[in-house]
């Protein structure tokens, strides 16, 4: 079988095989050959990544629930949430579009915050849960196709274009999408497969 | 043996998605023991796969670009938009900041990945030892900012759902939104596909 030595670290840009050791508090390991980030030190521990998570959980459902910008025009409001936005791109001949927009606005985030939650759970009393490891390879594939941040900017232009057009008043409530933003940038940030040294295989 | 042995001198594997460092045994269907995946010392076929994604997409800006992305209905008058011409109308209706904000991520961010990435695979098929440092950077920017280019696809998909002011307002999505969300799509895969440990397979100076 392959043995393995988790005393070793290989930097996934250049191959390069290095002596792990323990980082001081906000240092970051860096590739001496080719520049990449190896590790950080982790200021955030399970439980509080675990908050960050249902934190992130409670912003994603208002920010699902409470239209994302309201226009008005002659006393006509319109107001949109993102699944209005999702079902309207559908009707209009834009099927991929609204495909695109479910996926990696709503199915996409959700499944990373819950399969990210069900790890944690586990993770806190340094276990390996049920289903660990698909989780962590379906979170290690999911990381780059959410783009909630994306559209946190798009509402923005969106709302100076829909003033560019027409005779509109906007009122914005992307807050909590400007909140979940900054959520989904912390989380971005964090070096999930640490998970797999803080916990241990299941006893069989 | 150099200061900075490469898995491979060592007889050894990273596993692309946990990161456990494996042996390597010889065999080509070997598995991570912790996560599961298989385990390859390159990603497969990268350069041909890298290379397919890239002209696939290149083929699909086209239309992106050429096609109108929206149509704005404003008091009768109707007014077709390309993105070029979007990000124009920003720039020249008062909003230089966010004009210069859309023509980076739906003009910039896509034509810097063509050339990136092309760049990236001619160097590898070249064996070359240019730049190394710098193309591995390139490379990790062009990852990080990527998918930024979605932006005009939402802000369209906004504008469609929130402008509905029947007859008189409307907007409508075009066919080179499509296109263009696929364009993204498209490259964000290329860039994935491309394996940045080619550009030291070269060795170094
Ligand atoms: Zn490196
Ligand atoms: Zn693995």
């Amino acid at each position: 079988m392959t043995a393995i030595d988790t005393s070793l670290q290989i930097c996934e840009d250049c191959d390069t095989v290095y002596r792990r050791r323990a980082l001081a508090r906000g240092e970051v390991a860096r590739c001496v050959r080719c520049g990449a980030e190896l590790e950080r030190h982790h200021r955030l521990g399970v439980d509080a990544l675990l908050a960050l998570v249902l934190t992130a959980m409670i912003v994603f459902v208002q920010a699902n629930i409470w239209p994302i910008v309201t226009l008005g025009l002659n006393g006509q409001q319109v107001s949109s949430r993102l699944w209005g936005v999702i079902a309207t791109m559908w009707r209009d001949r834009a099927p991929v579009v609204a495909v695109l927009a479910a996926a990696t606005l709503f199915f996409f985030p959700v499944l990373r915050m819950l399969l990210l939650g069900l790890v944690l759970v586990h993770a806190r009393r340094g276990r390996r849960g049920p289903g660990f490891r698909e989780a962590m390879v379906a979170l290690h594939y999911l990381r780059p196709w959410t783009m909630s941040e994306v559209f946190v900017m798009g509402a923005l232009v969106a709302i100076v274009k829909a003033h560019m057009y027409f005779e509109v008043t906007a009122n914005a409530g992307i807050y909590a999408y400007g909140a979940l933003m900054l959520l989904v940038t912390v989380f971005s940030g964090v070096d999930l497969r640490r998970l797999w040294d803080l916990t241990a295989e299941p006893a069989r | 043996m150099s200061a900075l042995p490469r898995a491979a001198e060592l007889g050894l594997i990273g596993c692309h998605v946990c990161g456990l460092v494996c042996r390597d045994t010889g065999r080509e269907d070997a598995a991570c023991p912790r996560c599961g995946a298989a385990l390859h010392r390159r990603k497969r076929a990268s350069v041909t796969r890298t290379w397919a994604l890239l002209v696939a997409a290149f083929i699909l800006y086209i239309p992106a670009n050429v096609l109108p992305i929206m149509r704005t209905v404003s008091l009768g008058d109707v007014d077709d938009n390309t993105i070029l011409s979007g990000v124009v109308e920003l720039w020249v209706k008062g909003s230089p900041d966010l004009a210069v904000i859309v023509f980076t991520a739906s003009i910039v961010v896509p034509m810097m990945k063509f050339l990136v990435i092309g760049m990236l695979l001619v160097c590898a098929q070249r064996g070359s030892r240019w730049a190394q440092a710098q193309r591995a950077k390139l490379y990790r920017m062009v990852e990080f900012i990527g998918y930024w280019s979605m932006l005009d696809v939402f802000v369209v998909a906004l504008l469609t759902a929130l402008v509905q002011f029947g007859f008189f307002s409307q907007v409508e999505p075009l066919p080179g939104v499509v296109y263009f969300g696929l364009t993204v799509v498209l490259t964000m895969l290329a860039s994935m596909s491309f394996d940045p440990r080619m550009i030291w397979d070269a060795g170094t100076d």
